[in-house]
């Protein structure tokens, strides 16, 4: 992106017929997008403060301070769905990091029939999340499912597993299902990566005398940093808004063992009609995505320029 | 992407990894297209053959043919509303998106910087978060239940999509080209149409590849707004059906098989567009 380094000598006539061109261009943009997400922001950001029980536009609101958010404080499921969805972000995008890394490597590999690999590893992605949510679903199924017939037919398991029947099983189910369709993602953001490290590096590292591991180590993960940077970004703070893939695989369950804060969110505003607690808890998710890429940039804020040491 | 030559051989257990990767990737695809046509007691067999001993059409048939209140009828009637918003959201975007990115990457105003910046924060909104109050809002507008509901709220987060991804790629059409023409005495608007449409073409194309995507995997939104046959998305479909019906699972992959079709034909068809745009903000080449 260029910014205004690029800067002409603009007559300030110039620069405010520009001004004024700018605002005219891009009003439809901001009616559209500030109307649907700024408007309903503000909206949610008072309704936090407000007891609003009811979806009824004259039903009365009246102003409870800090209410709401003492009050979830002190809930224990609140508790529950903070810890259920920090872990599902780190295993979740821990694992998609690890094994896109290896992807992207292996995709990356002067093979004979590449294209085949790399079609196949873009389709879990393209697949859509409720389509795959719902598929491996019943693939997971303890009476019928066809991972556990696959898994009894090839001698790896005794018996049929309910995956998704008890609360650390469903959990890490739940993560793995998500992996297995968004590391495509990953794997591809590295793949790139690849593709722009200059081959003269490996040549002479590997005159150095480097191996194959030693290489990878100290010449690919460091250059693949301003790549995996941002793929971190963005998949931790996907992972942390987590709804979709929970919802159709167990709806939370079992006992809310997967109930993720969006998941909280969402039962505590449409199923209690606790419109404002549910406001509150989904400003816990905003404040998080927030701070989160906030801290990435000041973090990783040095390794996005141009070059480092 | 250039032909590389490598100094070494490919080893044969890179193969064997890439065989075991290409396996579990595609055998749950490929399965759910074979379920769809299995009989369903065949489903249910233990042990299970994979590979059923006929083929049972009946739930594509359905499909196709029954009313829409039918469980089946209903995937084709989502599917049809799917198709509808997903045009309708991308024809928007494209409308508002084209000029607002023509601003960023053309003009020198204040603000310019944030003013992207704020676009793209919107990213970090959760759905949650803005579903609520939407939801108040559209039941008083009476939105709720209708395609231009969806299409407007969905708009919402493709524009910022369209207006930062073509911003970026106006950015690398050269400026002497539109210069040329301003000193010809072209306008801005005709500066915009004539000139700098036509360079930014691919771009287009791969926003709207990426923006039909966007749209076709919503389903928080989808699941709230909508709840009758007539306005429900193919994934709200499914994933009601897989809910109250789990042990139906012909039905279920068949209306799966039904949402993946698009998705899945655009990442085949243009799998070099998606990825070179997918991961042209994050690599400097």
């Amino acid at each position: 992106m260029t910014d205004a380094s690029v800067d002409v000598v603009t007559k300030p006539r110039q620069a405010r017929s520009d001004g004024r061109a700018a605002l005219f261009l891009l009003l439809p943009a901001v009616v559209v997008v500030l109307g649907v997400v700024g408007w309903p922001l503000v909206t949610t950001i008072l309704n936090s403060f407000r007891r609003v029980e009811s979806a009824l536009p004259k039903a009365p609101k009246p102003f409870v301070g800090l209410h709401n958010y003492a009050y979830i404080l002190g809930d224990a499921d609140f508790w529950n769905a903070v810890h259920n969805t920090l872990y599902f972000t780190f295993f979740n995008t821990g694992l998609e990091l690890i094994l896109g890394v290896g992807l992207g490597v292996l995709m990356f590999q002067p093979m004979r029939g590449r294209w085949l690999l790399r079609v196949a590893v873009i389709l879990p992605w393209a697949l859509p999340t409720v389509v795959n949510a719902a598929m491996w679903r019943y693939y997971m199924n303890a009476d019928y499912g066809p991972l556990n017939a696959l898994l009894v037919q090839t001698g790896l398991r005794q018996d049929y597993y309910s995956f998704l029947g008890s609360g650390t099983s469903a959990m890490n189910s739940v993560i793995l299902v998500d992996v297995w369709k968004n590391t495509s993602l990953v794997a591809f953001f590295v793949l790139a990566g690849l593709q722009v490290i200059p081959k003269e590096l490996y040549e002479s590292a590997e005159i150095d005398g480097a191996g194959a591991l030693r290489r990878f180590w100290s010449v690919t993960l460091p250059l693949l940093r301003p790549v995996l940077a941002v793929v971190l970004v963005l998949r931790t703070i996907e992972a942390f808004k987590v709804f979709d893939v929970i919802y159709v695989m167990t709806r939370g369950g079992p006992a809310s063992s997967t109930t993720s804060l969006a998941l909280y969110a969402y039962k505590t505003a449409f199923s209690d009609q606790l419109f404002g607690i549910g406001s509150a808890i989904s400003l816990v998710i905003v404040l998080f995505c927030l701070s989160l890429s906030l801290f990435y940039i000041r973090a990783l804020g040095g390794s996005m320029g141009p070059d480092q040491t | 992407m250039t032909k590389r030559r490598s100094m070494h051989r490919v080893r044969w257990w890179v193969y064997l990894i890439a065989a075991v990767v290409i396996f579990i990737a595609l055998a749950p695809i490929v399965w759910l297209a074979i379920a769809s046509i299995t009989p369903s007691d065949a489903l249910l067999e233990k042990p299970l053959r994979f590979f059923p001993a006929h083929v049972d059409l009946s739930r594509w048939n359905a499909i196709f043919t029954q009313g829409e209140h039918s469980p089946a009828g209903g995937f084709r009637v989502s599917m049809l509303n799917s198709l509808v918003i997903a045009f309708g959201t991308v024809v928007i975007s494209l409308l508002v998106g084209i000029p607002g990115a023509y601003a960023f990457s053309r003009l020198r105003f204040r603000g310019r910087r944030t003013a992207l910046m704020t676009f793209l924060a919107t990213y970090m909104v959760p759905t949650i978060a803005l579903v609520i109050p939407l939801y108040l809002i559209m039941a008083n507008l009476h939105l709720l239940n209708t395609r231009i509901g969806l299409i407007i709220v969905y708009s919402s987060f493709v524009t910022p999509f369209v207006l930062w991804s073509l911003s970026n790629y106006m950015d690398g059409v050269p400026r002497e080209l539109d210069e040329a023409a301003t000193i010809d005495g072209a306008g801005r608007m005709r500066v915009l149409w004539s000139v700098l449409l036509p360079l930014t073409r691919p771009g287009i194309f791969a926003a709207i590849l990426f923006a039909t995507l966007l749209c076709w995997d919503e389903f928080l939104y989808a699941l709230i707004f909508t709840s009758t046959t007539a306005s429900k998305t193919i994934p709200v479909a499914v994933a009601e059906f897989s809910g109250k019906f789990s042990t139906d699972f012909g039905l279920v992959a068949a209306g799966g098989v039904l949402a993946a079709l698009p998705p899945v034909f655009i990442a085949l068809a243009f799998q070099r567009y998606l990825v070179a745009g997918l991961v042209s903000g994050a690599v400097k080449g």
